[in-house]
């Protein structure tokens, strides 16, 4: 469950987020639905944020083995 | 050269002073001396006439201009590199040595390299690929493919070594530290150059977990920028399922796999500008984003306590309580109108009775009973007899006077 959350990519939930927003603009959602909703934008709020705050990365190499199988190593040109 | 050709036409005479016999062979051995001695390193220019490009791979030609032609031959081992495509009525600049086909007695120019004159070699294949690949539609838009908007892990093919991995590392460094790059090194000129990166965008399909690709190079002269000009790059750009950014060289710098490329960039820093978005700009659009969906929520509830609380300011809320408390008005009224008459009742009364009193005192029959009255009454139902009329002979009747009484028999009824 949380592995599948945090998979979820950054564009989906903040076109998610996004549409939430319209969602509650629109002002026609009973109190129920708005708390639902509302919670589930603040989660994707904190997911994008986690996401854009994500650790830098350093450079990779891609590595063809013989046998036709990649890999990835790191390269230390910084 | 016309010197050294008359140095040797002046060499061999002294030999031959009388009438020589030559043989065709000798002759011809001694033409060919001199003639390939005489040509070697020439510049020729014409126009190609009679192309023919042989089974053996050899390619057959004959340069002319408006008087004479002269026939060249251009072997595979030398043609194999020709950047663009000889053809008739090109005009062209040839690097040939004479030679001397002695068995027909012809002479040829053996092609070292063929240049289009006027223009540039490399500047004429480069428009002869382009001319080819575009009619072939690799340049249509409708093969572009979408840039993704957040890659997460972006291919580079290109050098180790070169400005433009660091270019784009820093890049990415600055905008959006968390996209992984992968590189997939690969030499960006020289023999051989456009074969690996080709390799290298097929070998990033078949690992398959990039979601974009920068391929190029930082700036260079025509000739270093050149791979990226073979059509094997062209064909490979266009072949990936993966978008491909193209940044080769500097702005002005136009190459083939820019024209294939499902988007091009001037410079191997802009490609990296345009794979990620700015981290800073996403944070405050998120911000904002938040801020909305905060202030419309707080807009929602405050909407409904709004509603709530006109429900409780409601008429027809308050109708019950105004009742009540109008029942109460009524019934203190009442009370208090209930009291003022019974105490007016009570008073009325009161006055009434002193007043009865007095008259009553006045019509104590005690009173009358001082004056010498008395009062007859039956005995048997002690009747007040008000009237002869009312008694018979023999009834027992009883006298009360002021001071005690006595009890008689009537004797005898009078008539008035």
């Amino acid at each position: 469950m949380g592995k599948s959350k945090e998979d979820i990519d950054f564009e989906k939930a903040l076109e998610k987020l996004e549409s939430i927003v319209a969602t509650l603009e629109k002002g026609d959602c009973t109190l129920k639905e708005s708390m639902e909703i509302f919670e589930e934008g603040m989660k994707l709020v904190k997911l994008c944020e986690l996401k854009l705050n994500e650790a830098e990365r350093l450079l990779q190499k891609l590595v063809k083995e013989n046998d036709g199988e990649f890999r990835l190593e790191q390269l230390d040109n910084a | 050269m016309i010197s050294s050709l008359d140095e040797n036409i002046y060499s061999i005479s002294p030999k031959n002073p009388d009438r020589t016999i030559y043989t065709v062979s000798h002759l011809t051995r001694e033409i060919k001396l001199v003639l390939q001695q005489g040509f070697t390193n020439l510049w020729v220019e014409g126009e190609i006439s009679n192309f023919k490009r042989h089974d053996s791979g050899h390619i057959y030609f004959s340069l002319k201009d408006r008087e004479a032609q002269i026939s060249c031959v251009m072997w595979r081992g030398r043609n194999q590199n020709l950047l663009f495509q000889p053809q008739d009525g090109m005009k062209v600049l040839v690097l040939a040595d004479l030679t001397v086909y002695e068995k027909y007695g012809r002479y040829q120019l053996d092609v070292v390299q063929i240049r289009p004159a006027g223009i540039g070699e490399l500047q004429f294949a480069f428009q002869q690929l382009k001319t080819r690949l575009e009619e072939e539609g690799l340049f249509s838009a409708e093969h572009k493919k979408q840039i993704p908007k957040y890659p997460r892990m972006i291919g580079v093919v290109t050098s180790p070594t070169g400005a433009a991995i660091r270019d784009i590392q820093n890049v990415i460094r600055r905008r959006f530290p968390s996209v992984q790059l992968i590189l997939r090194p690969v030499r960006v000129q020289g023999e051989g150059a456009a074969e690996e990166i080709a390799q290298a965008i097929h070998d990033f399909n078949d690992y398959g977990n990039v979601d974009l690709l920068i391929v190029g190079r930082g700036g260079g002269s025509i000739e270093d920028l050149w791979a990226f000009n073979e059509e094997v790059v062209a064909r490979a750009i266009f072949d990936s399922k993966i978008p491909i950014i193209s940044a080769v060289g500097h702005e002005i710098d136009f190459s083939i796999a820019d024209f294939v490329a499902d988007l091009r960039a001037p410079t191997p820093s802009a490609a990296a500008e345009l794979a990620v978005p700015d981290k800073k700009e996403l944070l405050f659009t998120l911000d904002t984003v938040k801020k909305r969906m905060v202030q419309s929520y707080q807009r929602a509830i405050s909407s409904l306590q709004e509603r709530i609380s006109s429900i409780e300011r409601s008429y027809g809320l308050h109708l019950p309580f105004d009742m009540v408390r109008e029942y109460r008005l009524r019934v203190d009224d009442i009370t208090r109108n209930l009291k003022d008459r019974y105490n007016f009742f009570i008073d009325t009364f009161r006055t009434k009775v002193f007043s009865s009193a007095d008259k009553l005192e006045t019509l104590n029959p005690e009173n009358v009973l001082q004056r010498g009255y008395s009062i007859t009454s039956r005995l048997d139902d002690d009747q007040i007899i008000k009237s002869s009329e009312e008694l018979n002979e023999e009834d027992a009747v009883r006298i009360r006077f002021a001071h005690g009484a006595a009890l008689g028999t009537i004797y005898k009824i009078e008539e008035n």
